[in-house]
């Protein structure tokens, strides 16, 4: 089904925001905003959901202190207890300060690494992956606002988005599949 | 313009007085003859307590810090009375040093944010600024204590015997002997005189500049406390290790660390920017601090964190290091404080690290005030066994407990402290009007 979608070029993140703001007073849908930097408080008036990639981490991190801990029990306590340079090996808890920083690194390893794989596959982010860049310039200095025509008058649209500031408008009518 | 509620006042007079009564109590029950220590021991009662009891018994075995031990059961209870005579010096001593440590990190605190320049801190200016006011009256009291026991009134500072450096007497310690170049009872007070003068002189400075920056024309006053901060901060951390050394390693003559000044400073920190959050949520919920928000709480918030691991790091450090190399002459400080002090040793590591570390680590729970306050209180009580851990071990021993002196002292420095800062704060506007980053400051959004 082919699916129409207005997209609004802004030169200046300043204007972006307000018409981001005006857009979703007039209950039109943005898409997608589409740039180049950052722009603090963007997720804020577009009304996403706040991230929750912090308490994965924070879960990663109890994993790698896990792994850390049953290992070193595992291997220097229940496996082969050796006497090494007289430190205590007869239980965890007594030879504990010298396997802390193992702990803290691998909870650290672990909390870092699977939280950037967190990310990328939820932002289906990979090597080779094609690019889904609607505009070139939008990786330079320009801002691009994708808003679902839906059943909306085109035209009054255009109109309104021009108001906000928008400095080219154009219609995508595009095939694809989702 | 803040105006000293009578509440409050009556409040902190009420602790000082039970506190000093507490204190005063403390004194007189303190043993003054081996009869005495031998009474006590017998009939179990007291603040001493049957565990303390216990532990004293069989304490012969390992007197390493039993100078005045021949051997014998009258040298044990003589020990024995040494150390309960310590303990409510000791306690006051903990006691009027915890509070100090925590002006003189706001102090610090407040320096970093002027030579920072930071943009979040101008509106919480004031409140650090009153928290430092505890400074000078703090200053006294410990110079009075370092006084009384260079005259011998105490004996919690141990190397201050002139028998030990005397190469006749039978008490004769070659250690200490050998460090008197540095810890002798004249060099010690000039020092302790140089710290404390060169920081209540930039307590003054910067405090005399803020009150005249608000009715100045130009960034004058700025620059002079910018300045000042700096150099300040340069003669602090070069003060603050040799205070560490002076005031607290000290009591254990015979053991050095190298990052014992490092260690004392992160606890310090910790507590001075605890303080000053619970003090701020404190005159925000009374409705003074109009332009502080839920932001600069969650800045604060997120300092007490941070510190909160750095003063667990520098404390793992030192602990790790000398656990793992186990040298006899370093690690009796540590073996002294896991065999006697044990609930206290590690009890303080939970309440200052695991407990804020687990709840400040939410970004929206930094935002929620009872939630600061409750882990403020928790970890100030951390940091407060963590000095007692630092000095009683050294000066009182096995004869430890937190009763009646400790309680007592606690209590009596806390009114004085929350009397004198709340008394300083009602001298100043509590809004620095013309700090170059105060509109930012109001503004502070994260």
């Amino acid at each position: 089904m082919a699916s129409k979608v207005i997209h609004a070029i802004y030169n200046d993140d300043d204007i972006l925001m307000n018409a981001v703001k005006a857009v979703r007073n007039e209950h039109y849908h943005i898409e997608e905003v589409y740039t180049p930097f950052p722009v603090h408080g963007l997720d804020k008036a577009m009304g996403l959901a706040g991230t929750r990639i912090a308490i994965t981490s924070f879960m990663y991190g109890l994993v790698g202190l896990s792994v850390a801990i049953i290992m070193m029990n595992f291997i220097m306590i229940q496996d082969w207890p050796q006497n090494i340079g007289g430190k205590p090996s007869f239980s965890y808890i007594e030879n504990m300060p010298a396997f802390v920083p193992i702990m803290f690194e691998m909870t650290v390893f672990f909390a870092a690494h699977l939280m950037v794989i967190t990310f990328y596959m939820r932002s289906k982010l990979w090597p080779f992956k094609k690019a889904e860049n609607p505009d070139p310039r939008t990786t330079d200095d320009h801002f691009l606002m994708a808003i679902d025509a839906g059943s909306h008058d085109v035209e009054k649209i255009s109109k309104f988005l021009k108001e906000t500031g928008a400095i080219e408008i154009s219609l995508i009518e595009n095939e694809d599949d989702h | 313009m803040y105006t000293l509620p009578k509440k409050l006042k009556l409040f902190a007079i009420a602790f000082m007085v039970v506190g000093a009564i507490g204190m005063i109590a403390g004194f007189l029950s303190a043993p003054k003859t081996t009869a005495e220590v031998k009474e006590m021991m017998a009939s179990h009662h007291g603040d001493g307590h049957g565990e303390t009891v216990e532990d004293v018994s069989h304490s012969d075995s390992h007197g390493e810090v039993n100078e005045d031990a021949h051997g014998g059961e009258e040298a044990h209870y003589e020990h024995v009375l040494h150390q309960m005579q310590n303990r409510p010096w000791s306690a006051l001593y903990i006691a009027s040093f915890f509070f100090f440590m925590i002006a003189l990190g706001t102090l610090a605190f407040y320096a970093i944010q002027y030579a920072a320049q930071a943009g979040w801190s101008p509106v919480l200016f004031r409140v650090m600024e009153g928290i430092t006011a505890y400074l000078p009256v703090a200053s006294v009291i410990i110079f009075v204590l370092l006084l009384l026991s260079a005259f011998h009134v105490n004996h919690i500072f141990h190397w201050m015997d002139p028998e030990l450096v005397n190469p006749e007497s039978e008490h004769y310690d070659k250690l200490i002997a050998g460090k008197s170049g540095f810890l002798n009872v004249p060099f010690f007070l000039i020092r302790a005189a140089i710290f404390l003068l060169g920081w209540n002189l930039y307590r003054w400075i910067s405090r005399k500049n803020s009150i005249a920056d608000d009715t100045a024309e130009d960034n004058r006053y700025f620059k002079k406390n910018f300045k000042a901060s700096a150099g300040f901060l340069v003669f602090f951390i070069v003060t603050e290790s040799m205070m560490s050394w002076d005031w607290i390693m000290s009591f254990d003559p015979h053991w050095f660390s190298t990052l014992f000044g490092w260690y004392v400073f992160a606890g310090m920190m910790v507590s001075a920017i605890t303080v000053i959050a619970m003090v701020t949520i404190y005159l925000k919920s009374q409705g003074y601090l109009e332009h502080v928000n839920d932001s600069h709480i969650h800045d604060l918030a997120k300092f007490m964190f941070g510190f909160s691991i750095f003063w667990t790091y520098l404390w793992f450090s030192q602990f790790m290091l000398i656990w793992y190399a186990n040298i006899p002459e370093e690690v009796t400080y540590f073996v002294t404080r896991i065999e006697d002090y044990n609930l206290p040793f590690f009890g303080m590591l939970a309440m200052n690290f695991i407990f804020p570390v687990l709840l400040l680590m939410n970004s929206d729970y930094k935002r929620v005030n009872w939630f600061v306050i409750m882990t403020g209180i928790v970890i100030l009580a951390g940091h407060y066994i963590d000095v007692f851990n630092m000095v009683m071990p050294a000066t009182v021993g096995t004869s430890w407990y937190i009763g009646i002196p400790e309680i007592g002292s606690l209590l009596f420095f806390f009114g004085l402290f929350v009397l004198v800062v709340f008394t300083a704060l009602t001298k100043a506007p509590l809004l620095a009007k013309r700090n170059p980053f105060i509109k930012e400051s109001k503004h502070f959004h994260y």
